[in-house]
């Protein structure tokens, strides 16, 4: 319990820090699925993100989040340990997973478009995700929705690739929570 | 008016159609339970529980039935013991009927993986999600079928001894025929 705690407060202390400290404990990295039209959800776990986001200018916001994908929690143990293999995320050789972004831009109303590369088992591909912002006190609430196709990323081959089972595309759910200094 | 002998053609029909789907379902279980993680596995966890479903909606309307129609008086030669144990085997038999389908729904929301019925319907979820308690239901899933197993094979006994030792046409009583 320790460890998991001290792990992203680690990662979070050695990575250079941005303008805002992302509450980890409150932030979270989820996705859903559909599985034979069932849908299900799964998130993960460890992740640290360097994040400057002023709703004020947000063209000079920018993001880095690098996702342990052994970190990957399914609704079973089972699905979790599989998701770890090879055919999905092959965490034994690509244990990093990383956005970092390009560009972000207002769409009014509280809503804002983030661009960036997205780098997953070794394939970088450019993303893009609508967010929005909720200012709270001190702390700026980011939440958003980034729909990938798991297959551009090759996340799940062989038998795993047939979308009759396992459906192409994944929507990425994402919730940073930010402390403004 | 003189009771029936034999069950309304709907309660022989159920009794043979779910006795079929139960055989399969219970026998998907255990297979698909053997079955590492794959995309055929994912599907005939959806099939199981697509079945097993259907148990549970047939089930329901078995036992209207049986409360409308009621059931032909036992034989005049059993014994006072032989009914009790007769009428308890039964109840057990619906009991299981209805509790097995449900522990495995139960399962699945514990798991948060709700049941899509024919990858349609969603049905709602019976509890939220509970990572503790989902395998917890699992084993329940599980014992209540070595139950179910038990059950089955003292009713198929219970009803091959009629047949051929009380030789007193128990069976024709849930048979179309005859
Ligand atoms: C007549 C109804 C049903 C019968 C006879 C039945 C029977 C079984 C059996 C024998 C097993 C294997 C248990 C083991 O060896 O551990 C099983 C597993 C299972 N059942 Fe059912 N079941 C029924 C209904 C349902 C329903 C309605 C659901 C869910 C909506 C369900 C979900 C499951 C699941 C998730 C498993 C575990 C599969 C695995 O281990 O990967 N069952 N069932």
């Amino acid at each position: 319990m320790k460890k998991a705690l001290l792990l992203p407060l680690a990662a979070l202390l050695a990575a250079p820090a941005f303008a805002q400290q992302v509450d980890l404990t409150k932030s979270q990295l989820a996705f859903t699925l559909k599985q034979m039209g069932v849908p299900m959800s799964g998130s993960f776990k460890k992740f640290a993100a360097n994040v400057d986001f002023n709703p004020a200018q947000p063209e000079t916001g920018k993001a880095d989040i690098s996702i342990d994908t052994g970190s990957i929690a399914l609704p079973t143990g089972e699905a979790s340990a599989e998701a770890r293999k090879k055919e999905w995320f092959n965490a034994a050789q690509f244990p990093q997973a990383r956005f970092v972004s390009t560009s972000i831009k207002a769409l009014g109303n509280n809503r804002y478009q983030v661009a960036g590369k997205l780098t997953l088992k070794g394939v970088s591909r450019d993303v893009s995700a609508p967010f929005t912002a909720t200012a709270q006190g001190k702390t700026l609430t980011v939440d958003g929705t980034l729909p990938i196709s798991r297959l551009a990323f090759k996340i799940g081959e062989g038998s795993w690739s047939d979308t009759g089972t396992v459906a192409d595309n994944v929507d990425l759910k994402f919730r940073l929570v930010l402390v403004n200094p | 008016m003189k009771p029936a002998n034999r069950y309304h053609p709907l309660q022989i029909a159920l009794h043979g159609l779910m006795a079929v789907l139960m055989v399969a379902t219970f026998a998907f279980g255990k297979y698909v339970h053997s079955l590492p993680l794959s995309p055929a596995k994912f599907q005939l966890i959806s099939y199981h529980k697509w079945a097993g479903i259907a148990v549970l909606a047939l089930v329901l309307v078995r036992i209207l039935l049986r409360l409308a129609k009621g059931a032909p008086a036992l034989p005049a030669s059993m014994s006072a013991a032989a009914r009790l144990v007769a009428h308890a085997g039964h109840l057990l038999l619906y009991v299981l009927m209805i509790a097995i389908p449900l522990s495995g729904w139960l399962m699945s929301s514990a798991y948060g993986i709700p049941v899509v019925m024919f990858g349609l319907w969603q049905l709602p979820d019976l509890i939220a999600a509970n990572p503790e308690l989902a395998p917890q239901l699992g084993q329940l899933h599980d014992a209540l079928n070595t139950l179910l197993l038990l059950a089955v094979l003292g009713h198929v006994a219970a009803a091959l001894k009629h047949h051929f030792i009380d030789k007193d046409g128990l069976l024709s009583r849930m048979s179309l025929r005859g």
